[in-house]
């Protein structure tokens, strides 16, 4: 059938491990004492891959990229032994299960250490949930060289959404230099790998268009800042995979007119955004990060790195579509085929225009910006307020439409009196400003939202996602923690609440408390901030139906809020999941308090 | 080897020593100690009355917060003598978002009579993504000067770009010995046009143009030296 399920017999046998039950005793409290349970043996090694016939270091678990699917049951105990055959110490990580803490991989928290080389971890968690997630390394920068894989869990109760087929997803990006290169070069050059500066003929083009002025005063307001509206992507140089293959590879699945085929995409990207569509063939959203959402028709969706969407497609002509998948600053593609039959290609489209952040990705409504004189914005031209756009980004909260309806995430516009925002009329909005930057048409993209999507398509934005299953805990949320999301994009420094990863302030949360969780992003990048341990519930406009998600995206400049109960108790990674963003210390300990009951009860 | 230059190498291995000690820490990338090497130039000029080769490089090992860094220039004619050369040695740490303060020691081999000084600085990038180095300078004879650098990258096309800069040294009283005039010394403009094959590796063509200035262009005709020279240059950037 699948390459996928070639590929995963294949490594499965490779690592020596096939899949077999066994009695495990199980030592952990509150658990029956005797559990069937699955074992795999996963190794963790070097070696090489090819992408489009370019052949490149990688670092792998089970013997590929990207790793094996892990087909796993709602409810089934699994047992992982994982051992380190390279010369450095590993770990994984499993992205988006509700585990015990020293289970999660993350070395340096809840106890859990690195595997060392040679060395054999066993990984034992019984499944709490069901739906689409992943595992990767948790160690320096490996993931980036390919160690990532796709779980499958399936629930115990018969999926509400029936497919004829089923197919795992998994979008990446590969870099064939070493990560550390990368790292040190973005260090020593922030705009190393921007390949789309600002240029003199830029400047001529746009004094041609908007006026010698308003160039002039669009280069000085960056200027001012020193900040670069063209820096969406930080690292290039990527190819773009689509389950280890790359654009030429063309990984195919099959399918028969009329069919249904479900399709589990993974953003597994080091750094990578994607806006993610099939010509010609809308999709249904079923799933966000795993968790089931009423069904939403979508022609594309843009995904943050960690994210992971369930999709159904029921492609009707005896044809090829093109699964196409842009990374936000267009600099290449992702693209996978489904097809009838195999060697079938459909149409390529175009790269759609690269993006230019525009004054309102500097989060106008926030303070701590270093250099920005909130003073001098009243006179600003208010680059790209055109709001009538933003309906169809993907930001929480960002729909005007819904303006009226409860908490409104992020935009909270009573706020922004507090600065002297005197361009932010929103009378004004939908109407064409004299700004160098305000008006996107089709070959031109103006402000992080704006992927290019064509007018009468839908492209899924937060406010759409609406939780299948109603919430269980209601209580509103005792108390708002603040989590701003900083950077010197110029230093390659970021950090969380001031403070870099090992100088961090813990965060501490009570068992059982329900917080707010405030995210600000001070800065020009978006970040998708995950949280280990829990589901957060993302304060887009519903009430009951809350989405639940382990990783949010928080839009350059935006506030965005999430709800959490904090029922795992430990000492979570708490941490952007832009890989250098990682690296560079943006990330922090999420703690939860112990359990104030008696430990052996059973469950929770 | 004077005393002078004794002193220069035990303090450069001191402070390189004491920074990357204090560097040491096994967490997340903030505290990874990282090393940055450039020749910002390294180039031939040809000029009316005098041809040389000169150099302006920089470097330094460190975290985000503190660094050991070292800077030199220098001028070495086609023909004669080492004209000019001076090395610094700085303990530079991070006071705000752009701007690292530098603290350290100067040494200049030529022109004689050689010199030390304490350095005291400042180096970063300024609104409109101006590089700027400004720095003290006192010699071990109490001698007090300060230089002014600034440069500015604009991309005609992402590979393609032109570099203006701009450098003021002033004096505060004259070292006669050294042909420097107190008040403005000499200013030095250039023009540089690189293109970047890769980021690391920029062959450029420009021109540079030096005039001494007041008492130090009299003290330089006094000795029947031209007080301005024009060249054309050529050279390499590059870094790793």
């Amino acid at each position: 059938m699948s390459n996928q399920d070639l590929s995963r017999r294949t490594a499965l046998k490779l690592a020596a491990g096939a899949a077999g039950v066994a009695g495990i005793y199980a030592i952990y409290p509150g658990r029956r004492a005797f559990a069937a349970a699955t074992e795999y043996n996963l190794a963790v090694e070097s070696g090489r891959i090819t992408v489009d016939g370019i052949s490149s270091n990688a670092k792998m678990i089970g013997g590929s990229v990207p790793a094996p699917t892990l087909r796993w049951r709602e409810g089934e105990e699994v047992v992982i032994y994982a051992t380190n055959r390279m010369n450095e110490p590993t770990s994984i990580h499993w992205h988006g299960l509700l585990l015990a803490g020293v289970m999660d991989g993350a070395p340096g928290f809840n106890g859990y250490v690195a595997i060392q080389p040679g060395e054999t971890y066993t990984y034992r968690f019984q499944l709490r949930q069901s739906g689409t997630y992943w595992y990767h390394s948790h160690s320096a920068m490996q993931e980036q060289m390919g160690m990532y894989g796709a779980i499958v869990i399936a629930p115990k109760e018969p999926e509400t959404a029936a497919a004829d087929r089923d197919y795992v997803v998994v979008l990446s990006d590969h870099t064939r230099e070493d990560p550390r290169r990368v790292f040190a070069n973005l260090k020593a050059d922030a705009g190393y790998y921007n390949r789309g500066k600002r240029t003199l003929l830029d400047f001529f083009r746009d004094a041609k268009r908007d006026g010698l002025d308003a160039t002039i005063k669009d280069r000085k307001e960056w200027g001012d800042m020193r900040m670069d509206p063209t820096d969406l992507a930080d690292v290039t140089g990527y190819a773009f995979l689509v389950n280890g293959k790359g654009p030429a590879d063309n990984w195919t699945g099959l399918f028969k007119p009329g069919e249904r085929v479900r399709l589990r995409i993974i953003n597994a990207s080091a750094m990578s955004f994607f806006d993610v569509r099939i010509p010609g063939l809308p999709m249904t959203i079923l799933s966000a990060d795993g968790q089931n959402v009423q069904p939403v028709r979508v022609d594309e969706f843009r995904f943050g790195v960690g994210e992971t969407y369930d999709v159904m497609v029921m492609p009707r002509e005896d044809r090829a579509y093109t699964l196409f998948a842009e990374p936000i600053d267009r600099s290449g593609y992702a693209r996978a085929t489904l097809a009838p039959r195999e060697g079938m290609q459909g149409e390529i489209p175009a790269l759609r225009p690269r993006t230019i952040l525009t004054m309102e990705d500097m989060g106008m409504a926030h303070g701590g910006m270093a250099g920005m004189d909130h003073s001098k914005m009243g006179s600003a031209p208010m680059a790209g307020m055109d709001h009538s756009k933003m309906g169809s980004a993907p930001m929480a909260g960002m729909d005007h439409s819904k303006m009226g309806s409860a908490p409104m995430a992020g935009m909270d516009h009573s706020k922004m009196g507090s600065a002297p925002m005197a361009g932010m009329d929103h009378s004004k909005m939908g109407q064409t400003m004299p700004s160098s930057a305000t008006a996107a048409t089709p070959d031109r993209a103006v402000g992080w939202g704006d992927a290019g999507t064509r007018p009468g398509e839908k492209a899924l934005s937060y406010a759409d996602l609406r939780s299948a299953r109603k919430a269980t805990d209601v209580r509103p949320p005792t108390h708002e923690i603040e989590v701003r999301l900083n950077g010197i994009m110029e230093r390659y420094m970021w950090n969380i609440n001031g403070k870099p990863f090992g100088q961090e302030d813990a965060i501490r949360v009570a068992y059982g408390d329900r917080v707010r969780i405030k995210y600000i992003n001070t800065t020009m990048m978006a970040h998708p901030m995950h949280l280990h341990g829990m589901f957060v519930e993302l304060e887009n406009g519903q009430t009951e139906r809350m989405p639940r998600k382990h990783v949010t995206v928080v839009p350059p400049g935006k506030e965005v809020s999430v709800v959490v109960t904090a029922d795992e108790p430990g000492e979570w990674p708490f941490h952007c999941h832009l890989l250098y963003h990682m690296e560079a210390g943006m990330m922090t300990r999420f703690i939860v308090g112990p359990k104030q009951q008696a430990k052996t009860e059973a469950g929770k | 080897m004077s005393t002078g230059s004794r002193l220069a190498l035990a303090s450069l291995a001191l402070v390189c020593t004491a920074t990357v000690a204090r560097a040491q820490s096994p967490d997340h990338g903030h505290a990874t100690v990282l090393t940055f090497f450039q020749a910002e130039q390294f180039e031939y000029r040809y000029g009316k009355h005098a041809r040389s080769f000169n150099w302006d490089l920089q470097g330094w090992i460190g975290t985000d917060d503190e660094k050991f860094w070292f800077k030199s220039e220098g001028e070495l004619p086609t023909q004669g003598p080492l004209e000019e050369a001076e090395v610094q040695a700085l303990y530079s740490w991070r006071i705000s978002d752009f701007f690292d303060a530098q603290a350290g020691i100067r040494y200049d081999y030529r022109p004689g009579p050689q010199r030390g000084f304490a350095v005291l600085g400042i180096q970063g990038l300024a609104p409109q993504f101006f590089e700027v180095d400004a720095a003290l300078f006192v010699s071990h004879k109490g001698e007090v000067s300060a230089r002014l650098k600034g440069e500015y990258d604009l991309n005609i096309t992402q590979s393609l770009i032109l570099q203006p800069s701009a450098e003021i040294n002033l004096a505060a009283q004259n070292v006669r010995g050294r042909g420097i005039g107190a008040g403005i010394s000499d200013i030095e403009l250039g023009l540089r046009l690189r293109y970047e094959i890769t980021r690391e590796f920029a062959p450029y063509i420009g021109v540079n143009w030096e005039r001494k200035l007041f008492r130090s262009a009299r003290f330089a005709r006094d000795e029947s030296e031209a007080a301005g020279s024009l060249s054309v240059v050529a050279g390499l950037r590059f870094w790793f």
